[in-house]
Parts: structure tokens; C-alpha cells; sequence
């Protein structure tokens, strides 16, 4: 093979920083980052994004992602998102949220950010549990899941039901893209990435509210090998919560 | 210029969309509605945006992020709503947002009441939410001195990145009166904000936050914090003193409060008392000095606080006074204004009692 | 000079315009004028009261304990307030709405009833009561002038209602007539 015919087929995004991540092994974040920087990073948008990190595991995104960032009290990441969209209508504005953070202390934020419509991205990272604070129990933990403050596993009768956010949000009006993908494979990270891309091709399109639930393992709070994890992931997890484009209204505003 | 009748709920936006002022984030609470009716109404005419949030939670996190974003911004509440605003003010302050913040004052614990109060002192002056910090805080006392105020603490905001509270009460956004509004600053030369978040384009990128894991990065950016709060106490003294270079007693009240004094000031002067009266307009930092001064200076012999709260003000007023003369209270929670005529005649000793309403 | 005057009623019967009035007609006039309402449930439906101020110099307190003029649109409001108005001071009160008690009655106070609603229907319109009352109150008290008050009206009035500025003359006039 001469050198004429070398091409670059996978490259650094220039939307992440050189910083190493501090996530665990096997943890699916660092994956879910990388698909939002390619997608920033092949959309060009990275010198006008504005992204919002969260409380949780992900808190420390804003020393990752290389444009401009806020970080947000816990929850508050779609309100604080909606004041800089509103000041910077043409900025790319995104926020990259746990499920503690998204579907507990910050549901009211989300579903009114996704009721008016607001024209932000929401990166939603779904483990089915509180990674940061040691393991416990999420709105997203699944029935019977063990965590350490549902030490015998969750039960509806004293824990409720877990929460399907993307199902939820996908019955209002303003949202224009809904997804949820998972990240247990080759494929079905590369599916995620197209999701992602979308997302903010809405928010491009001033379509409205644009959201992708990223399922993502957490082997560490698990208590599962990174492999095991992945497959925890696809035969449990995306069990329950099933992957699919929830809202799609892009085309109806392009159209 | 020209002089209107306002309301001082909406004079206070109007003065903030002459200060500069194009993005609101409100949510309705009595006794403040018509300040947000009044945005929602008049910034769009001036391309500006208001948004009507879900709760004040969020209002005050869309603030955090409009204020990072580079804007001018306001939001307003009133006292069970800044309550919750202070997880979102400890945020700004830790990041060092401008923005200003109007808390119209009422009666508390709890859902308390909607009549005026001023038991909001301590949430408002001594931090209020967690952490070490502090709200620069003004109190005017009329709807000319609120206008004027919410002007200056746009630029107090930006002076240092931090947030400023207007704190009023019922009284004074209820009422009318005459003012004129300053001509409005051209946005354009509005100070530049190289810090906010506006798109990493030709520069390396911004970030928003208050988080450091280190404990000695944040103890230095408390030590920042700190010098921030002292400089203020250098330079944002205001205070105002009536009739008070031969007071044997000196009344200490800030906003609506001391403009009822003022008249017990002239009421017992008319009776022979050599009343006095030492208004505090920024209540942090709290003019500490001038008040020893005054007090030292001219042989005032009692120092009698009015307020409307069970005892916040007084606090601040006898750390100035150090115990070199009795301070009293006469503190009136609970929504009750006092009538000049009920504290005159506490001050000549004819009855009244802390928290009891004399009807 | 210092005019403190308490405008009280039941709420929708315009009490509150009457003192906003008094106060653009006071700061037309050049004067320091402030206008402070009771606000909250009471204004639904119970009774609602605002205090002006009028002055040459700088007001102090908007609140007032003892004011110079009251003009009450019902019975609560003249039972409330009566007491509390400075002797020598001037009351003006609806007479066809307040029951003439005796009891009621102060002698160190100028008290002017008048039979506001039926000159206000005779006039042909009940609403403009209020401004009776107001002609009344301008006439005997004189915190403003009668002028300054028929321009205060057209700030007062929202420019769509501006054709109803003949009939408010019209009841400003008669309420002063009668104290003249």
C-alpha cells in the first residue's frame, strides 16, 4: 500500500479536549462524548455551542467538550440552557444530563423545556442509577435492581415504577426529535451517534426541542465486568426501555 | 426630563430596560405581578425577551444562564420565592454572574402573608443560600430611589460579577409616585464580557462555574470572593442621615420603614424630641462606620431600630453600635406597617410592645 | 402644606381612582404627590382603600395614622376611618350608602354626605359616584384645583374611554356645586 493512498478513517474530535477521562473503566460516557463531539464536530458547529453540564458523573464534562460551557446546579441544565438559547438564539445550545440529575430532581425542568418547545438539545444519559454519589436508586432503576439504597432490590410497592422519560416527554407537543438508543455494541453506538447528529440538526432547523436517552452501562455500581455490563445493557435494560425514534417532526418543519 | 406617575413595580422596569435590561425570567407572586406584567408587555417592544418559567427555580437558573451568556438580566420575587432562588443565587455568586434580583418583601414564615415586611433582611444581607458569599444589597425608600437604584445595580453587577438585590416590599412596589427615568444607556456600550459563553470562536473556550473539587483552588476562589466583598465595603457604603446632628435618639430603618420615620422624626421634633434618624441604603456591605461615627459624634444617647421583622436589622445595628449606648428594638413582623403616630408614642413611652400591632 | 387623604369603598366603586386622581392632579401641579393601595383578597369583592399625599416638600411616610380628608363610599369605610381623621379635617361620604347614625357623626370635622348614587344616576351613569365625591372633596379641602383635576382625569382614563371625560366633568362640577 503506497502513502498516496493512505485516509485518515478515525481521527481526535476536535470538540473534545486533550483531558483524560476521569470515568470508570467501562463506562459508557466516555463513548456518549465522544458521539456528541463527532456530531459537533461534523456538523462545524463547535465554535458556536454552548453545552450545559449537569450534577452526576457528568459533571466534569465541561473539562471534555472543547467549546464554551456552563455548569448547572443539579437538574436546573434545561432552564439554564433555555436563558442562554434566548440571549444567543443562533448559538448551538446543549445540555448532557444523568438520569438522577434529568428524571428526579430536574423533571420539571425538563418537561417544561420540552413543552415550550425550546430549541436546545438535551443528551440524556440513562444507567439506572446515581453513578457520582455511590449507586443508588434513580428514578430509571429498574424493578428488582439492586442498589445501595434499595439493598434487596427495588420494589414497586415501596419504590414505585421506574420512569420512562423519552415516552413521557414524547407526549407533549413541543419536542421535535425524541430518541432513545443504547450503547452496548458497535452498531448500536454507531445508530446512537446518527441520533445524536439529528438531534442537533433539529435544533439547526429551529424545529424544537430535540432529545436522545443514551442507555449506558455503569459496571462499577453494577458490580459487573465492563462486558457483562454491555450485555446487562442489551438484554435488561434496553428490554425495558426500548430503543426507537419517539418524535420525529424535523421533516414536517423542513418539509 | 420627563416626570410620571409609577407604580414602583413597574418603574422598577422600566428603569431596567433604560439600564440596559432585555431578558426577564419571572414567575407571579403577590406582592410583585405587576413588575413581570410589566415586562412581559414591554420587552418585546425593545427586542428583548421575557419568559414566564415554571418556578422560580428556574427562573433563576435561566438568569444564570442569560447572565453567562453575556446579558443583562433580571428576575423578581417575593419572599417565599427567593427562597427558592437561593440555590440558584449561590450558583451566580459562586460563578460570578451578574444580574440583578428584585425581592418585593412580605410576611413569612412559611406561606405568611402578602402584606408588607422587611423579615426577608437576613436571607437577603448575609449570604442566604449556601456557602460564603454575598448579595450586594440595596433598599430604597421611594419609587424615584428604586428607579435610580435598579439602574446603578446593573452596573454594580458587572463592577463585580456579582449579584445585586433590590429589596423592597409591599409597600413600595404598590405605590405611586412621580419619578423620571434617566435616558437609555445604548446597549452597545454596555461593558464587554470576554468571560461569557458566547461561542469559542478566534479564542480558547469560556466556562461557567462555580465547582472546585480542590479544597485549596476553592479556598483561593473564596479568598477572591472575600477581597470582592471587602472592596465593596470600601467603595458601596450609601447611607443616608435626616436630622440627625443633634439627635438625642436616633432611629435606624431602611426603605419604607424609615421614610415612616422620617415622619417620627418630624412629629416628635414639632413635640420636643431631638429625634434623629440613620437610614441604611446599602444593606451589604452595612454602613458599619458611618453609623459608629454619627453615634459618637453627636452624643446620641439611645438608638431605637424600626423595622418591619421580629429583629434581623438589629443585628447589624448594634454590631455598628458596640454597646456604647442601649439599642432597642421596635420590630413590627408580621405584614403590619406601623403608623407614625404608633411609634411616636412608643418612643415617648406611652405603650407598644414588640410584634403587637396598638389598634 | 400637607394633604393626607384616605379614598375607601367596597372594591369596583372606584375608590382608588378617586386617589390616583388627586395624585396626578397634585404632581401636574408641580407637588409631591404619593399614592399607596391596600391590595391583596380584600380587593375582590371587600373593601379597598388607597392614601395620597399631597405636599410642598418631600412625604415622608405614605402611610398615613391620622389624615387631613377621607372620603368614604361605604358604611365600613366612614366607621373605620372616621375616628382617625385629624380634627378640622374633611370628610366626604355617600350618603345614600352609609346609614345616618348620629352616633357616627364627629362635630370637629367638617362632614359633607352626599347623595352620590342618585346624582350619579341622574346624571346617567351610577358609576361616576366616585367622582361626586371627588368634586366634593376638591371643593371643601382644596388639595388641588379643580383644573388640575379635569387634567388628571384624562391620564386617569384610559384614552379608549375618553369619551366618557364630558359625563366625569359633568360629576366633578356637581359634587362641587354642593359645597359651594
Amino acid at each position: 500500500m503506497s502513502a498516496g493512498r493512505e485516509r485518515l478513517v478515525a481521527g481526535y474530535p476536535e470538540s473534545l479536549t486533550e483531558q483524560a477521562f476521569h470515568y470508570c473503566p467501562g463506562c459508557t460516557h466516555g463513548i456518549a462524548h465522544r458521539l456528541v463531539a463527532e456530531a459537533l464536530d461534523a456538523l462545524g458547529l463547535r465554535e458556536r455551542t454552548i453545552g450545559v453540564a449537569s450534577v452526576g458523573c457528568s459533571v466534569f464534562a465541561y473539562n471534555y467538550f472543547n467549546c464554551d460551557m456552563q455548569q448547572a446546579a443539579h437538574g436546573r441544565a434545561p432552564a439554564v440552557a433555555t436563558g442562554i438559547k434566548r440571549v444567543l438564539p443562533d448559538a448551538v445550545v446543549f445540555t448532557y444530563q444523568g438520569d438522577g440529575d434529568l428524571a428526579s430532581i430536574g423533571t420539571a425542568e425538563i418537561v417544561h423545556a420540552a413543552a415550550r418547545g425550546e430549541n436546545i438539545t438535551v443528551i440524556f444519559i440513562n444507567n439506572t442509577n446515581y453513578g457520582m454519589t455511590g449507586g443508588q436508586m434513580a428514578p430509571t432503576t429498574l424493578i428488582g435492581q439492586k442498589t445501595t439504597t434499595t439493598p434487596l432490590g427495588r420494589v414497586a410497592e415501596n419504590n414505585g415504577y421506574p420512569i420512562r422519560m423519552a415516552e413521557m416527554l414524547a407526549t407533549l407537543d413541543g419536542p421535535a426529535y425524541i430518541a432513545r438508543v443504547s450503547l452496548h455494541n458497535a452498531q448500536a453506538v454507531v445508530q446512537a451517534g446518527r441520533s445524536i447528529k439529528k438531534a442537533f440538526q433539529a435544533q439547526l432547523e429551529r424545529a424544537g426541542f430535540s432529545m436522545v436517552e443514551v442507555l449506558s452501562t455503569c459496571p462499577t455500581n453494577w458490580g459487573m465486568t465492563p462486558v457483562k455490563a454491555l450485555e446487562h445493557l442489551e438484554k435488561v435494560v434496553a428490554e425495558y426501555y426500548r430503543v426507537g425514534v419517539l418524535v420525529d417532526r424535523t421533516k414536517e418543519v423542513a418539509g | 426630563m420627563e416626570r410620571r406617575l409609577m407604580k414602583g413595580n413597574e418603574a422598577i422596569g422600566e428603569a431596567a430596560i433604560a439600564a440596559g435590561c432585555r431578558y426577564f425570567f419571572g414567575y407571579p407572586i403577590t406582592p410583585q405581578n405587576e413588575l413581570p406584567e410589566y415586562m412581559a408587555r414591554r420587552l418585546p417592544e425593545v427586542g428583548g425577551v421575557y419568559l414566564q418559567a415554571e418556578s422560580e427555580v428556574s427562573a433563576i437558573n435561566m438568569v444564570y444562564g442569560a447572565a453567562g451568556a453575556g446579558a443583562r438580566v433580571m428576575t423578581s420575587s417575593s419572599s417565599p420565592g427567593i427562597s427558592l432562588k437561593q440555590e440558584g443565587l449561590s450558583y451566580i455568586a459562586g460563578a460570578e454572574l451578574p444580574c440583578v434580583v428584585v425581592n418585593m418583601v412580605r410576611g413569612g414564615p412559611g406561606l405568611g402573608g402578602i402584606q408588607p415586611a422587611q423579615s426577608d433582611y437576613f436571607q437577603a444581607t448575609k449570604g442566604g443560600g449556601h456557602g460564603d458569599y454575598h448579595l450586594l444589597v440595596l433598599a430604597p425608600a421611594s419609587v424615584q430611589e428604586l428607579v435610580n437604584l435598579v439602574r446603578e445595580a446593573f452596573d454594580l453587577a458587572d463592577k463585580y460579577r456579582n449579584p445585586v438585590m433590590i429589596l423592597g416590599d409591599g409597600v413600595l412596589g404598590q405605590m405611586m409616585e412621580p419619578v423620571t427615568i434617566a435616558d437609555p444607556v445604548p446597549v452597545a456600550s454596555l461593558p464587554a464580557k470576554p468571560w461569557a459563553t458566547t461561542g469559542a470562536q478566534d479564542r480558547p473556550a469560556n466556562l461557567i462555574n462555580s465547582l472546585y473539587i480542590d479544597p485549596l483552588e476553592l479556598s483561593a476562589h473564596n479568598a477572591k470572593l472575600i477581597a470582592k466583598y471587602e472592596r465593596m465595603a470600601r467603595e458601596e457604603l450609601r447611607f443616608e442621615r435626616y436630622c440627625a446632628d443633634d439627635a438625642e435618639i436616633l432611629l435606624v430603618a431602611y426603605g419604607i420603614t424609615a421614610r415612616i420615620c422620617r415622619t417620627v422624626v418630624d412629629l416628635g421634633r414639632q413635640a420636643g424630641l431631638k429625634l434623629g434618624l440613620f437610614r441604611p441604603i446599602s444593606l451589604f456591605p452595612f454602613p458599619y462606620a458611618p453609623l459608629a461615627d454619627l453615634i459618637a459624634e453627636v452624643g446620641v444617647n439611645k438608638v431605637i431600630c424600626v423595622e418591619m421583622s421580629a429583629g434581623q436589622l438589629v443585628e447589624d445595628v448594634r454590631l455598628a453600635v458596640e454597646g456604647r449606648v442601649p439599642t432597642v428594638l421596635y420590630g413590627y413582623p408580621g405584614g403590619v406597617v406601623p403608623l407614625p403616630a404608633e411609634i411616636l408614642s412608643r418612643i415617648k413611652g406611652e405603650g407598644g410592645a414588640n410584634g403587637v400591632r396598638r389598634s | 402644606m400637607l394633604h393626607e387623604i384616605i379614598s375607601a369603598g367596597f372594591g369596583g366603586q372606584g375608590v382608588l381612582l378617586v386617589g390616583q386622581t388627586l395624585a396626578y392632579a397634585g404632581m401636574l401641579e408641580g407637588k409631591e404627590v404619593s399614592w399607596y393601595p391596600s391590595y391583596g383578597p380584600e380587593m375582590r369583592g371587600g373593601t379597598a382603600n388607597c392614601t395620597t399625599v399631597i405636599s410642598t416638600g418631600p412625604i415622608g411616610s405614605p402611610v398615613v395614622s391620622n389624615p387631613t380628608a377621607l372620603v368614604a363610599m361605604n358604611q365600613p369605610s366612614l366607621e373605620k376611618f372616621l375616628p382617625t381623621v385629624k380634627p378640622g379635617g374633611v370628610v366626604v361620604y355617600d350618603q345614600s350608602l352609609v346609614s345616618s347614625n348620629p352616633a357616627l357623626l364627629r362635630s370637629d370635622v367638617k362632614m359633607i354626605g352626599v347623595e352620590a348614587q342618585q346624582i350619579a344616576a341622574r346624571l346617567g351613569n351610577s358609576k361616576v359616584a366616585n367622582i361626586i365625591l371627588l368634586g366634593a372633596l376638591v371643593k371643601a379641602a382644596e388639595p388641588v384645583s379643580l383644573t388640575a383635576v379635569q387634567e388628571a382625569l384624562k391620564m386617569v382614563l384610559p384614552v379608549r374611554r375618553h369619551n366618557l371625560l364630558p359625563l366625569n366633568y359633568a360629576a366633578l362640577a356637581r359634587g362641587a356645586e354642593i359645597v359651594a
